[in-house]
């Protein structure tokens, strides 16, 4: 029953979305408006059916129904009922439908909200975002279809998977399930997957917005003022997603670091790359009418990367050509991607001459040339990501060798273009638009420099001798400092009139959100620096197999093994946790840390859990290794002491606070904003 | 009494990573020198293992690997360590038996090169491509220099100093 009505659902969906975009496509032109009105609809309707066939899985893990193959892939008796609903997103066919669910989402709100205003453009948002919709249903309906059910076969005795019953065979179901990944059981993985989700779909509604400009010939920056919002909540949740899977991987990976360059971070951290450039060049666009085919390019390439990063975070296709070959999706995926990408291009070079600059550059030393330079770092960077993260593949798919391609590739080439870019970070904001001289740009930057010296100085004394260290810190007190002077020049200006310096920098930050968001997430982004600095660079590590009662010493501090005890838990683990007391310098009892390793019977593997004691200074993250089964007298630890690396998270807040503040809804800018288009409508409707 | 030897660690992301080259090449110098006497520690067994990828699990270095595969790769390399093989010795055994894959980072050998030329060939085309747009957008084209003449482009900077200023003056 459930099955059956979300089977329905999800083909129904399918439909509405199919229907959408062909109906959408043929009265787009004709401007039927009837026709595009119930394209509309259809559209519109996808969430509420998406919404049943997601609820019909939930359902499903709720209960039980092991006789489905996903619900028997992902989870298990012995798991909470919590974990059974995020179950939903812990495997490839229930993410398929559950991207396609906040796909929907993001589309109908997108439609509902826009309709009046764009309606020229709105038959082709609705085509291009109903296309990629229809394009993940296609891939959950008839490639990895959550509505699967066991069957035995009476004459070989197999049992299969499919999702009607096969002729001379019978429903089987098993006892339990096999459970879902322990990796994923964990308050981060249980966030971090919708975040990320939901920066993804976020980029879709821009994309969609830049295609329909295409189309419709309506190449002004009206898509990029109505879809800034948007652009900016898929930004928001994108951002998230990747500090809160950081956070996760520092707490359940083990191995005392938060970002290893593993594909599947690259995979969503690419998007977030040209995403982030294409957020700052528009501002190009909106104040001085340049780059119209930049932009285009930005947010066709963004939209690329978010279908392949989709691809990358479920498919496991990076570990193998072999693994690639054995699924349908991965060719799917490549041609929905070369297909989409070869469109939106050929459409960009249809309007090629209608995206002419409306200005010219003033100088090299202006707001415009310094955002030219940030992206071409961002883009730098993205195309280093990129590379080494489908090396591998060519790599074995050329030679027939594996090879990887590890953190030290991403350090070496990476490295330098971040540094340059947090160095612009600080030095961007001050230059002025269109012409900027160095007397005025020096007159802004000599008490930021002047105010790093002693920083540094101050650095130096707490031990960060290290020149490398220095020369990074450096950089970054440098560009804290000028972000910091931008905000006290707004907050003087506000403060001659009597305002006291909360009021005053509440105010300033409310009347220009974008600008002061922007700063605060800048400053996040430098708190974010010192922390991955000092946790990189001053990061040490011991390992020792101790006897109860041995110790071990790393970085002033003490460690003591105390005990190791094993046992079972009710929920079907088998816990080894050891108990370990650690002293200070002089001797003092700072904290009893418990490591453990939890082993998953279900699904036959290992989870690491660290004993953290964490402080502003830094964090003592014991791991443990290993340990003698019998008398359990012997243990093996892994310590790390990683400084500073609670700035990472502090930052990753402020980064966060800036992101709202600047994406917050502003009545004033809307009334500006609604007084303007009505010209660019006019020119429209004559198209 | 266990030995405190501190190694920095290049693992995960840098923002710094120009900085981490020359970090790396100290690494290279301050190379544990395997002592001789005794047996060689946990940390100078991941030391050589940190620069090594598990062969079997994706994306993991050896030294952290939790499986039991690793550890004993782990054990294999303390072998080595005790018949004294250099730590070059030792990549070089794990590279034959079990593929480059094992390495952190592929070697400067045939196709590989692509991996480390193409990223600043691409940067570089990159600002070029950049360069030369700005020297254009200095030097426009006779047609193009009518167009600046329009509107004066709105700065909201400026525009909002401005708002910012009326509003002080309204106030005042």
């Amino acid at each position: 029953m459930t099955l059956t009505l979300g089977l329905t659902s999800l083909f129904l969906a399918f439909a509405c979305a199919l229907y959408a975009s062909v109906a959408a496509l043929i009265a787009g032109p004709r401007k039927l408006n009837a026709w595009i009105d119930s394209a509309r609809n259809a559209a519109i309707l996808t969430w509420p059916l998406l919404t049943l066939a997601s609820l019909a899985v939930i359902i499903m893990l709720v209960q039980g129904q092991y006789q489905v193959e996903y619900v028997s892939d992902v989870s298990s008796l012995a798991m909470p009922w919590y974990l059974k609903v995020t179950a939903l997103w812990g495997g490839q066919a229930g993410s398929l439908l559950f991207w396609s669910w906040l796909m929907s989402a993001f589309a109908s709100a997108a439609m509902l909200r826009r309709w009046d205003r764009d309606r020229s453009l709105m038959p082709y948002v609705i085509a291009v975002s109903m296309i990629t919709l229809a394009f993940f249903i296609l891939l959950c309906l008839f490639v990895e279809n959550p509505f699967r059910r066991l069957w035995l076969s009476q004459a070989t005795g197999e049992v299969n998977p499919a999702l009607f019953q096969p002729a001379n065979s019978t429903l089987f179901t098993p006892q339990d399930g096999r459970g879902l990944n322990p990796l994923l059981r964990h308050p981060g993985m249980i966030i971090h997957p919708p975040m990320l989700y939901l920066g993804f779909v976020g980029f879709v509604v821009p994309y969609a917005f830049a295609v329909a400009a295409l189309i419709t010939g309506r190449t002004d920056d009206e898509w990029i003022r109505t879809t800034r919002r948007w652009t900016l909540v898929g930004w928001l949740f994108l951002s998230l997603g990747l500090i809160l899977g950081g956070r996760w991987a520092y707490d359940v990976l083990g191995w005392g670091g938060y970002w290893g360059w593993d594909p599947v971070e690259n995979a969503a951290l690419l998007p977030w790359l040209t995403g982030t450039a294409f957020l700052h060049s528009v501002m190009i666009q909106e104040k001085r009418g340049m780059l119209k085919k930049w932009n285009m390019v930005l947010i066709i390439l963004t939209y690329a990367l978010v279908i392949f990063g989709t691809f990358l975070t479920r498919s496991g296709v990076l570990s193998s050509v072999h693994a690639f070959a054995q699924s349908a999706i991965g060719p799917l995926f490549f041609g929905f991607i070369g297909i989409t990408f070869t469109i939106s291009m050929s459409l960009l070079f249809w309007r090629w001459d209608s995206l002419a600059s409306e200005t010219q550059m003033d100088s090299l030393l202006s707001r415009e040339a310094a955002f030219l330079l940030n992206n071409l770092l961002f883009l730098g960077i993205a195309f280093a990501t990129l590379w080494g993260t489908i090396y591998p593949l060519i790599s074995e798919l050329v030679t027939g060798q594996k090879i990887t391609v590890g953190p030290p590739y991403y350090n070496r080439v990476n490295g330098p273009l971040l540094a340059i870019l947090v160095l612009l970070m600080g030095i961007a904001p001050l230059i002025a638009w269109r012409k900027a001289s160095f007397k005025s740009l020096s007159k802004l930057m000599w008490i930021p420099a002047a105010l790093t010296i002693p920083t540094l100085i101050l650095f130096y004394f707490l031990g960060a001798a290290h020149p490398v260290a220095l020369g990074a810190y450096a950089i970054t007190a440098f560009v804290g400092y000028t972000t910091l002077s931008e905000f006290a020049r707004g907050m003087v200006a506000r403060m001659r009139l009597g305002e006291n310096p909360l009021i005053a920098l509440i105010n300033l930050s409310a009347r220009n959100r974008r600008r002061y968001g922007g700063y605060t997430i800048h400053l996040g982004v430098v708190v974010m620096a010192f922390g991955v600095i000092g946790s990189n660079l001053f990061q040490t590590e011991t390992q020792a197999t101790l006897a109860q009662g041995e110790t071990l010493s790393i970085g002033g501090f003490t460690l003591r093994f105390d005990s190791v005890a094993l046992f079972p838990t009710n929920d079907n683990r088998e816990v080894t946790r050891a108990t370990v007391t650690v002293f200070d310098s002089s001797g003092r009892l700072i904290a009893e840390l418990h490591p453990r390793r939890d082993f998953f019977l279900d699904s036959g593997q290992p989870m690491t859990i660290p004993g953290v004691r964490s402080t502003f200074g830094e964090d003592f993250y014991v791991i443990l290794v290993d340990w003698q089964p019998i008398g359990s007298t012997g243990a093996t630890f892994k310590v790390y002491v990683n400084p500073l690396i609670n700035l990472v998270w502090t930052g990753g807040l402020i980064f966060i606070l800036g992101t709202l503040v600047a994406t917050w809804p502003d009545a004033d800018e809307e009334k500006r904003y609604a007084a303007a288009p009505a010209s660019t409508l006019a020119t429209a409707g004559a198209d | 009494m266990i030995q405190k030897s501190e190694i920095r660690s290049q693992k995960s992301e840098a923002v710094i990573a120009a900085l981490l080259v020359a970090l790396a090449v100290a690494l290279v110098f301050a190379a544990p020198v395997f002592a001789q006497n005794g047996e060689p520690t946990d940390d100078e067994v991941n030391a050589v293992a940190k620069q090594l990828y598990c062969p079997v699990c994706e994306n993991t270095p050896l030294d952290v690997c939790p499986t039991q595969a690793c550890a004993q790769w782990r054990a294999t390399i303390k072998e080595k360590l005790i018949a004294g093989w250099s730590e070059q010795q030792i990549k070089d055994y794990f590279v034959q038996q079990y593929g480059e894959r094992v390495l952190a980072q592929p070697s400067t050998r045939g196709l590989n090169v692509l991996v480390w030329v193409l990223p600043p060939i691409g940067f570089l085309i990159g600002a070029a491509a950049l360069a030369y747009y700005l020297q254009q957008l200095r030097n426009p084209a006779p047609s193009v220099v009518a167009a600046p003449a329009s509107a004066p482009p709105t700065d909201d900077d400026d525009d909002y100093e401005k708002r910012l200023e009326e509003e002080l003056a309204k106030r005042r």
